[in-house]
Formats: structure tokens, C-alpha cells, sequence
């Protein structure tokens, strides 16, 4: 039988996964990080994107968060994040139109915008396109 | 017929009373469902960090964050949450009356208390007190956003990075369920070591930190701190709703009870009265 290590997975809104599970990716801060059952203790931030669950040899899922913290236990996985969505409940429409109107407000040039916030809108619309487009690669 | 009239004004305004109370009943009623629901959607959240938290107070981290080192207590900052509206049975007065003993206790050893208020009722209770006010916020609805207590957690963090503060706890009802509300205190820094379930871990060890331990420790405390404040107020919405459903219930069942009542008293006066006038009527044709 594989280790497998708990996993959870909350956001400030809810609950969004709680189980065994065999391996955890995660887009840590300075870099992606795979985490395996007995790793070191960690704590970490988190940079918006795709978070994997490998729960078994055949299945894993994928959710998508907008940036929080990591914390890893030998025994135990927790995944704090602003928002986490189930990657197949992410509106493709809705980010594109995301990543539209913050490209727009990037190009706007009367400047009352504030440009950091519009440019974390970006990041986060993007990352959110991609995720969508590695789980179709993976033919979800 | 003029029997009676007084009782029957009585009556009826009870009965209006007993209308009011019905329908606040009501609105606590389906106004407590959805306080409810949100407060168990960032239950897990906040359950989550308080362990993490948990692990953090046993960690042996080379840094020391300011919000883990426990120093000698001269004065204490209290955030007090309270509701904005009354009617809700004796919520808020068993909260203070904790806060008042806990306050007491403080005062006997004497470290000072500085207060901040979430909430109208405990603006007016610590308003009539001698004792440091330091900040409030009030008429914060039914769906609180966290960036609305963001600002007197900062004068509290803020006093605590001074030195003016040494310790930092928060006042609230926890809801147990919809008849109990359990008033809480809870302290929040400096982050105590409580006893950890036996769950394998060694005795000396440290995190990794990435990027590096500061910035983390930063981050993950301040986010603490505002999850264990911002749940509480969620928990004393709940709490308020669910109080106010009960103190209506049973004010509209007294009514119904007091309106039986003076109902008995009025049919009886009225019997009085025709049997009177009857016997009148008997004795008149009696005599003729």
C-alpha cells in the first residue's frame, strides 16, 4: 500500500477538500512544490494558481486558489487559500472576460486606476485560464 | 354595553404587542438561518489557522515572532463584541457581566484594561465606565465584512508592536446552538501553548520558511488574528439572531397567556352585568 498524508483545503469561505491523499502540488512562492506523506514541517506562501491532489495512481483533482498559505506536517497537508474553486468549476467566460477588462484597465492611460491592483487582476485571471487549459490537456 | 371597556383596551393592546413580538419572531427566525450558515462556511478556516497556529506555539523557530513571546503583563487590550440592537434576552449582559469579573480580576492585580468595542451595546455599556477606550466600531449589519474590524485590530497590533499592550484578548458569544450561547474570552497574543493532542510530533523542530520566516510569521499572525475576530463577530450575529428568536417566542406566548387571562376576567364582569340587569328587570315586574 502507498503513504498517503491528510489534505485540507480551506478557503475563507468554505471547505472545498478533505482526504487522503498520496502527493499535493502546490505553487509556493518561490516555485512549485510537490509535497510527498512524512515532508518536513513547512510553512509557505502561496501564489495564485492550480494546487493538484494526487489521490490515487489513477485519480487526482485540481483546484484553482488566488493565493494564500501553505502549511505541511509530516502527517498532515493544509492549504489555506483567499479563494479556492474546484478547477472544473472555474468560468472560462468569466475569466476571459477577467482578463479583458484587466488588460483594459492596464491600457488605460488616464491613470485613475490603481496599476498594482489591476496588474494582481491580471495574474489572477491568467492563472485561472491556465488551469482550465492543463485539465483539458489532461482530457477532464 | 359599557362593561368593561378598560379591559377591552387592555386587550387589544396586548394583542397589538403580541403582533410585534410574533412578527420579530419571524424575522430573527429566517435571519438566524443565513447568520448561521455563515458562520459555519468560515468556521473551517478559522479552525484550520487556529491549528496551525497551534503547531507554531510548539515549533522552536530560530525567529522569534514579538506575537509568540510572552512578556510580564502591566496592561491588557480587550476587543469587546457585542450586537447593535437589544431584544435578545440577556445576550450582551452575560458577556459583560464576564468581561466585568474578568475586568475585576485584572484590576486586583493591577494591570490596567484597554477597551475596544465592536457593536453599539457595548459602546453604551464601557461608554458609562471609568476605563480607557480606545477604539469602537458599531452598525456593522448582518453580513460583517472583515475589512470593517480591520481598523481596530490595527490600534490593537499596533499598541502591542508599542509595548503599550502585552496581551490581547477578544470577548464574544459563542453560539453552541439555538438555545445556548456560551459568552467566550479568548486570549489572541501573545499566542498561547496549549496542550496538543498526541499527533507524533518530535520535540525540538522548526518549520522551513518560504520566502523566509518574518515575512511569513507576518502574514500567517496578522491573518490569525483577523480570522479568530472576524469568526467571533460572525458567531455573535448567530448568537444575537437566535437569542432574539427565543426572547420573542416566549414575550409572545406571555401575551397570549396575559390576554387568556384578562379574557377570563372581562367575560365574567360581563355575566355580572347582564345577570344584574336581569334581576333588576325581575325585581321591577315584581313590584309593579
Amino acid at each position: 500500500m502507498t503513504m498517503t498524508v491528510h489534505v485540507d483545503i480551506v478557503s475563507a469561505e468554505q471547505e472545498v477538500f478533505s482526504g487522503m491523499a498520496e502527493m499535493v502540488f502546490a505553487p509556493a512562492e518561490l516555485g512549485e512544490v510537490g509535497i510527498t506523506p512524512r515532508h518536513a514541517p513547512l510553512i509557505s506562501k502561496l501564489n495564485p494558481g492550480e494546487v493538484r491532489v494526487k489521490v490515487s495512481e489513477k485519480e487526482s483533482q485540481a483546484f484553482y486558489v488566488s493565493g494564500g498559505l501553505l502549511e505541511v506536517q509530516p502527517h498532515l497537508v493544509t492549504i489555506l487559500a483567499d479563494t479556492a474553486i474546484r478547477a472544473k468549476d472555474i468560468d472560462e467566460a468569466a475569466a476571459l472576460q477577467a482578463k479583458a477588462a484587466a488588460e483594459e484597465a492596464l491600457n488605460d492611460k488616464s491613470g485613475k486606476i490603481d496599476y498594482a491592483t489591476a496588474q494582481a487582476q491580471l495574474a489572477q485571471a491568467m492563472m485561472q485560464l491556465r488551469t482550465i487549459d492543463r485539465l483539458k490537456k489532461r482530457g477532464h | 354595553m359599557a362593561v368593561g371597556k378598560e379591559i377591552r383596551t387592555q386587550i387589544a393592546s396586548i394583542k397589538n404587542t403580541q403582533k410585534i413580538t410574533r412578527a420579530m419572531e419571524m424575522v430573527a427566525a429566517s435571519k438566524m438561518r443565513k447568520t448561521k450558515d455563515r458562520m459555519n462556511a468560515t468556521r473551517p478556516y478559522s479552525k484550520k489557522i487556529s491549528q496551525i497556529i497551534k503547531h507554531l506555539a510548539h515549533a522552536n523557530p530560530e525567529y522569534k515572532h514579538p506575537f509568540l513571546v510572552e512578556r510580564e503583563v502591566k496592561r491588557v487590550g480587550i476587543i469587546v463584541i457585542s450586537s447593535d440592537r437589544g431584544l435578545c434576552g440577556g445576550l450582551n449582559s452575560n458577556l459583560f457581566r464576564k468581561t466585568l469579573k474578568q475586568l475585576t480580576q485584572w484590576d486586583n492585580n493591577n494591570i490596567d484594561v484597554d477597551v475596544c468595542t465592536v457593536g453599539s451595546k457595548g459602546a453604551s455599556f464601557f461608554g458609562s465606565l471609568k476605563i480607557n477606550k480606545v477604539g469602537q466600531v458599531s452598525k456593522l449589519g448582518d453580513t460583517p465584512h472583515l475589512n470593517e474590524v480591520v481598523g481596530i485590530i490595527k490600534i490593537m497590533l499596533d499598541a502591542y508592536h508599542a509595548g503599550t499592550i502585552d496581551e490581547l484578548h477578544v470577548m464574544y458569544n459563542q453560539f453552541v446552538n439555538t438555545m445556548t450561547q456560551a459568552p467566550t474570552i479568548e486570549q489572541l497574543i501573545p499566542v498561547v501553548a496549549s496542550e496538543l493532542e498526541n499527533d507524533g510530533l518530535k520535540k525540538h523542530w522548526d518549520y522551513l520558511y518560504e520566502p523566509d520566516a518574518k515575512e511569513v510569521l507576518d502574514n500567517l499572525l496578522t491573518r490569525y488574528i483577523e480570522s479568530i475576530v472576524y469568526q467571533g463577530l460572525v458567531e455573535n450575529n448567530a448568537c444575537e439572531q437566535s437569542a432574539r428568536m427565543v426572547a420573542m417566542k416566549s414575550a409572545s406566548d406571555n401575551a397570549g397567556n396575559l390576554i387568556d387571562e384578562l379574557q377570563l376576567v372581562y367575560n365574567k364582569a360581563r355575566q355580572a352585568a347582564i345577570t344584574q340587569e336581569i334581576s333588576e328587570i325581575v325585581a321591577g315586574a315584581a313590584a309593579v
